[in-house]
């Protein structure tokens, strides 16, 4: 009862009432569902069943909740392996929806929802929005890509569920994106960091003052972003910027996200169960360590994942988040455990260079990193696009950007890489989420 | 007086100059001077068109990076020494000249060069008071 007093008196929406939930209580339910979700993954999906056999292992030897560390993990290969329909636990009856990874070589990832998953998946994005200090009476604009992609239909479902009037763009098309949120008085938007910058920009050059605008709160997500990029979208907007988690193997956004206090964000661990382990050698890490992101969905039926490995570097917070609530709280995503680059042994991640190029120019152009081996030697080109913002008739202060680009990102990496300037809008995108690296090295 | 210059951000690649210049034939634009600074890299076109707001708009709607410069087309007596004297005009004024380019139309024996300046408006009164004729637009453009 307290759990909920607590949630009504902080103003939270009543479906936040889970996230306050007592520690002992949450642990409870995860034991209860973890034993469930094994159990039903046994039975179903015989890709798993053999896993378990080969390691004499049976849905009892489930006690604790830290026996889950027995289990094999699940890798986005298994997805491609077992395509379409491999893993999916429920008979295609009860599948109401089927979204699918945009895949840019081979089969796509395909992942599947019952009428219960959807559910789940809107109850957790209300959740992520009351966090957020929105509800009913808020307009919002989801600017994520609707279609197979989980961003757009996750976040509209939830935003609608929160009670708030959803203005369902999609993606592209900046000047119109601009004109109704401006129309329209729209107080919140959904949609990839990058996309945000590019719409300040485009509103500086139409004339909007994104300052000036209602617009108080941008739920930000779908790739990595950086605490400099916070400053920047808050700095030259009126919103306040949050962090949404969420991949599609899992269930799409809407795994984590931040609350208004911004020390992390919380993981709806009632239905998603997190893991750190060491990226090499997967051992478990504990709390406060930082290592890879492993998670287990505690209730979804169309495809329970076992211990599915993000490839997303993290660390769970220890201590409670001062709003109060219980679920524990990952740390920002910077960086992707196969987003490293090795070049001439060195250690390089896309974050990096793109938090270089944030500084040095106060927006984030597109970029894109392309690899290549000559004479046995690795080179790094960084193409940066020209956008109209940078943009300087005279060829000395190209060069001169040129050159501060180059500076800044030998400074960062430590090593020498190439820099060219590029036309904007010549680098491939894809579900408005830039392809940052292109390794056309063969080993 | 002052002239509205539309500049490019081209690759230094075959046939990034032409796909801009087909669209503004398409849109009826005429190309009345063009200007490539290049490296080896990319390269800056400079151009003065007959409706510069058309084509800008075109330009950025097509996804290219534009910037509208403000510029001067100035009258050169085209015989020895000319240009020595226009440019004298502006000795020990402190102006500075950012690049210039020849328009390649003359008119009565006057040859007719596209100067940037870094203030364009106190090179117009140095120029004018020592007797340069600056150009307006749509003497250029007639």
């Amino acid at each position: 009862m307290n759990s909920i007093l607590e949630a009504s008196a902080t103003g939270c929406h009543p479906a936040s009432v889970p996230d306050y939930t007592p520690i002992a209580q949450l642990r409870e339910l995860q034991l209860q569902r973890m034993k469930a979700v094994v159990a039903r993954a046994s039975q179903q999906v015989k890709h798993f069943q053999s896993r378990m056999a080969e390691r004499g292992l049976a849905p009892q030897d489930i006690r604790g909740l830290e026996d889950i560390a027995k289990l094999p993990f699940t890798v986005k290969s298994d997805l491609r392996d077992t395509y379409p329909f491999g893993l999916f636990a429920s008979p295609m009856k009860d599948v109401v929806r089927l979204h699918a990874s945009s895949g840019t070589t081979g089969k796509p990832i395909v992942v599947a929802y019952t009428k219960q998953d959807i559910d789940v998946w809107t109850s957790v994005l209300v959740r992520c929005f009351a966090g957020c200090g929105l509800h009913r009476g808020d307009i919002m604009q989801i600017a994520y890509g609707y279609g197979l992609f989980t961003g757009g239909l996750g976040a509209h479902y939830g935003a609608e569920a929160l009670g708030a009037a959803v203005v369902p763009t999609s993606g592209g098309n900046a000047d119109r994106q601009i004109m109704l949120m401006k129309d329209f008085g729209v107080t919140a938007i959904c949609c990839t960091p990058t996309y945000f910058l590019h719409l300040i920009d485009r509103a500086a050059e139409l004339g909007v003052d994104m300052k000036e605008l209602p617009l108080r709160a941008g739920v930000f997500g779908a790739e990595p972003w950086t605490e400099s990029m916070r400053r920047h979208i808050e700095n030259r907007s009126s919103v306040e910027a949050f962090d949404i988690y969420g991949l599609s193997e899992i269930i799409g956004p809407g795994v984590a996200c931040e609350c208004r206090c911004h020390q992390g964000l919380h993981i709806f661990e009632d239905h998603f169960y997190p893991e750190i382990v060491d990226p090499d050698t997967g051992e478990p890490l504990p709390d406060g360590s930082e290592g890879e992101l492993v998670l287990t969905t505690l209730s979804k039926q169309a495809i329970p994942m076992i211990r599915y490995r993000t490839r997303d570097i993290t660390m769970l917070l220890t201590g409670q988040c001062e709003c109060g609530r219980t679920i524990r709280r990952m740390a920002r995503i910077g960086r992707r455990s196969d987003d490293m680059l090795i070049i001439r042994g060195v250690n390089v991640f896309p974050s990096q260079v793109e938090s270089a190029l944030l500084e040095i120019e106060g927006t984030l152009p597109n970029y894109q990193i392309i690899l290549t081996r000559e004479q046995g030697l690795d080179q790094m080109e960084v193409q940066v696009e020209v956008t109209p913002h940078m943009f300087n008739d005279k060829i000395g202060a190209l060069q001169g950007l040129q050159g501060r680009i180059q500076g800044a990102l030998d400074h960062v990496l430590g090593i020498r890489v190439r820099v060219a300037l590029v036309e904007a809008n010549s680098l491939a995108r894809s579900e408005g989420k830039a392809k940052r690296v292109i390794d056309r090295r063969t080993s | 007086m002052k002239i509205q210059q539309i500049s490019l951000f081209v690759e230094n690649k075959p046939g990034h100059i032409a796909a801009p210049a087909r669209l503004l034939a398409e849109n009826g634009i005429d190309i009345r001077s063009l200007y490539l600074a290049d490296t080896q890299q990319f390269g800056i076109v400079r151009m003065i068109v007959s409706d510069w707001k058309k084509a800008a708009g075109l330009l950025e709607s097509h996804g290219y990076a534009v910037k509208v410069t403000e510029v001067l087309a100035i009258q050169v007596p085209d015989h020895p020494g000319g240009l020595a004297d226009v440019l004298g005009a502006l000795d020990g004024s402190g102006i500075n000249i950012e690049y210039m380019y020849a328009f390649p139309f003359q008119c009565e024996g006057q040859a007719i060069l596209i100067f940037r300046f870094a203030d364009p408006d106190a090179a117009i009164a140095h120029l004018q008071k020592a007797g340069v004729s600056v150009l307006a637009g749509d003497e250029l453009l007639k």
